[in-house]
């Protein structure tokens, strides 16, 4: 699904990932941890095409493509999908009408016409009940107002129903309390396939036991330093980042 | 319109005869410059009476010693006004003979907008056989209109047929001398639009200048007058999306708007004229002079989306005289490019109890200025008056400007005043943000700008709505890049 070689990006001349190599298969979740300022959203804006940040070495391969030359909405088009770490806020436009407008232009990517309005509201009330989500909230303007949790489960409700070849969730757990992270975690593990592949970039362990990870990946100053399986996560967990740290040192 | 095309083409056959407008007045023009002779020329050439001979005179007399207004946020050359020709009749002769003759951006703009084959004929002035014409369709239209006592027709009609009306109203508003533009327009207007409607009338349709007889060459100093007797309504739609080209460079415009006790009137206009290139070389001076005087009770609502014209300089305004009379005021104004717009209204409350709301959203683009000026007066006998304001400014890039000049004079202690302002930006955050969800940056813009500008977009009429909806995508494309 995903091969990362050798990434490399910088923005301003200060590089912040440093050779970056990543095989994500169909059907698989991977988990990327690491502290603060290590580069996982920049990991994960580069692979949206965030133009902000300029690669140097290295490809980004999806389904076998490589996906320098392809703006950011090409990438969705064909299945790319970043939940936001802070998603942004857009005054006026509705939730159902950004998802109305973001549907269509990926279908008229495809050349497919506009999704009938009887299927979009089905689809609409039937991920909206899968996560949760009050009808009422749909036609408040996007983002404008929520809770850091509302935010997040927006984020989510949105991948629902775009439904992506590859989503990468950045730091969705922050801002959820305990209730909101099961229902959130649930959605994404009913939208688990063995078509599709989800990267899951958290601080905590705790998200983990709701959406089990098949490898872990531990990103420090703009490198993956480590890699394993899920007990990874809960070694993290107790010991910390310091001794990886330490080890990435030498 | 519910029209067959045979249909039209048979009504216009023999209307067209019937309603011969533009014989014999071909090619007529009068010599460049204005002077007493000139004002006097206009007048005959309209067949005009005296009173009105007279009342454009006393216009003249008083725009002569009148200076051009300075203190608007704009800069341009001023007009030499010795170098305009102030009648220029009609001119039948249409400018292309097939609309490969058109320029080809002109074409693509009024495919966007969805505009038929036919109409766009007609608006770049292509020669066209019998199509859907306006005339005939205001042939209909206006018969339906007589049913129940309501007149529109241009302004020189309305002088020749109810000269009682026209004398009663014209300039009760805006008085002749009001400001230098008003004067100048008063003094030479060429024509424009007149519309009464009786007591406790509703008028069954949205009035739209586009479809009133003798529209051509109105365009640069129009005439607007409208009447609403008591306890009736009207909603009057001005302009049309569609991009107008025109040679001339100044336009002076006054509209009057008068709701007697108990009457409604819901002006919308969409105004885009040529805004000139994007090198800010041509385009349009836009000075308008709009107003409306509320009776008891009475309530008028300017609703605008402005996206043309080179220099905007325009207030429409309400004067609320009447107790618990009511005025509103919605606008969208864009600027991009080098266009400059110094726009807003004044509201000024002398009944007791009256009410204004003013929502501003002004978008900037390219090297653009768009400012807001607005006013509101509370006189010391209007116990109780209610303003609320919002402005909302929404910049994309770093070269334009937005500015906002609210002024308040207050002079009785009930009054409430509430003043709101906003400042955006179309952040690059936002942009990636939906072109992650697979929406590219022209629409994303669209989508933003038209979640910015939507509590005044619902205020207009449906299909008018969706027509400026696409009109401010069409003059912002090209805009972030
Ligand atoms: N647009 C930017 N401009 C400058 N520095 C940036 C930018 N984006 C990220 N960085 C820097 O890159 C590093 C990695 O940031 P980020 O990818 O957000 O880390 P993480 O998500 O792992 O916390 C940080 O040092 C951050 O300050
Ligand atoms: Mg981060």
């Amino acid at each position: 699904m995903l091969e990362i070689k050798n990434l490399h990006a910088s923005v301003e001349d200060k590089e912040i990932l440093k050779g970056i190599d990543l095989k994500v298969n169909a059907g698989e979740v991977h988990a990327i941890m690491g502290p603060n300022g290590s580069g996982k959203s920049t990991l994960a804006e580069v692979i949206a095409g965030q133009e902000e940040f300029e690669v140097g070495e290295g490809n980004i391969l999806l389904e076998g493509e490589d996906l320098e030359d392809l703006s950011p909405e090409e990438r969705a088009h064909k299945g790319v999908f970043l939940s936001f770490q802070y998603p942004v806020e857009i005054p006026g436009v509705s939730v159902t009408n950004f998802m109305k407008t973001a549907i269509n232009e990926s279908r008229k990517a495809q050349g497919l016409e506009d999704m009938p309005a009887n299927e979009m509201l089905k689809k609409i009330r039937e991920k909206s009940e899968m996560l949760e989500i009050d009808r009422k909230f749909l036609s408040r303007s996007l983002n404008e107002g929520f809770s850091g949790g509302e935010k997040k489960r927006n984020e989510i409700f949105q991948m629902a129903m775009l439904e992506p070849k590859l989503a990468i969730l950045d730091e969705t757990d922050s801002g959820l309390d305990i209730d909101a992270l099961r229902i959130v975690a649930n959605g994404v593990n009913k939208l688990r396939s063995k078509d599709n592949a989800i990267i899951v970039i958290t601080h905590y362990q705790r998200l983990l036991e709701y959406i089990v990870p098949d490898f872990v990946h531990v990103l420090y100053n703009g490198k993956i330093v480590k890699s394993g399986t899920k007990e990874l996560a809960l070694e993290l967990e107790e010991k910390g980042y310091d001794w990886l740290k330490e080890e990435a040192a030498v | 319109m519910a029209y067959t095309e045979e249909e039209l083409k048979k009504e216009l056959e023999t209307k067209e005869y019937e309603y011969g407008f533009y014989t014999d007045i071909e090619s007529d023009t009068l010599p460049k410059g204005l002077n007493e002779d000139i004002v006097i020329a206009i007048s005959k050439k309209k067949e005009e009476p005296d009173w009105m001979t007279e009342w454009r005179l006393e216009a003249f007399r008083a725009w002569k010693e009148m200076e051009e207004p300075e203190w608007a946020n704009v800069t341009y050359n001023k007009p030499d006004f010795q170098d305009i020709s102030y009648y220029s009749a009609p001119n039948k002769k249409p400018k292309y003979n097939s609309l490969d003759e058109v320029d080809p951006e002109l074409l693509e703009t009024f495919k966007k907008l969805g505009i038929s084959v036919d109409e766009q004929k007609k608006l770049a002035g292509v020669a066209v056989d019998i199509v859907m014409d306006s005339v005939s369709v205001a042939t209909t239209f206006k018969k339906t209109l007589a049913e129940k006592g309501i007149i529109f027709c241009s302004i020189s009609e309305a002088i020749q047929e109810h000269p009682e009306l026209v004398k009663k109203y014209l300039g009760t508003v805006v008085p002749q001398k009001d400001n230098f533009y008003a004067a100048l327009n008063s003094a030479v207007f060429s024509d424009g639009s007149f519309c009464y409607i009786p007591k406790g009338v509703r008028c069954p349709m949205e009035l739209s200048t586009y479809f009133r007889i003798n529209q051509a060459g109105t365009g640069q100093f129009e005439r607007t007058l409208v009447v609403a007797d008591e306890g009736s309504y009207v909603s009057y739609l001005e302009g049309c999306t569609a991009p107008s080209r025109d040679e001339n460079q100044l336009h002076a415009a006054v509209v009057e708007l008068i709701a007697l006790d108990d009457a409604e009137i819901k002006y919308s206009t969409v105004q885009n004229w040529y805004p000139g290139n994007d090198e800010g070389k041509g385009g349009v001076f836009n000075f308008v002079t709009k107003r409306g005087l509320c009776e008891k009770n009475a309530k008028i609502s300017w609703t605008q989306v402005e996206t043309g014209s080179a220099v905007t300089w325009k207030y429409p305004s309400c004067i609320l005289k009447g107790d618990h009379s009511i005025g509103e005021f919605y606008s969208i104004a864009v600027t991009n490019n080098f266009q400059q717009a110094d726009t807003g209204t004044k509201m000024i409350h002398l009944g007791k109890n009256t009410k204004s709301t003013i929502i501003s959203k002004g978008i900037s683009a390219g090297q653009s200025q768009n400012s807001y000026r607005g006013l509101v007066q509370v006189n010391s006998r209007a116990e109780n008056a209610r303003n609320f304001s919002q402005c909302d400014s929404l910049l994309m890039g770093n070269r334009c400007g937005a500015h906002t000049f609210p002024y308040i004079e207050v002079k009785n202690k009930t009054a409430q005043i509430e003043h709101e302002a906003t400042t955006s930006k179309i952040g690059e955050d936002q942009i990636f943000y939906c072109n992650q969800r697979g929406i590219d940056t022209e629409k994303a813009i669209a989508l933003i700008v038209n979640g910015f500008s939507k509590e005044v977009l619902n205020k207009l009429p449906m299909e008018f709505a969706v027509e400026a909806q696409k009109l401010l995508e069409i003059s912002l494309e090209g805009s972030v890049g």
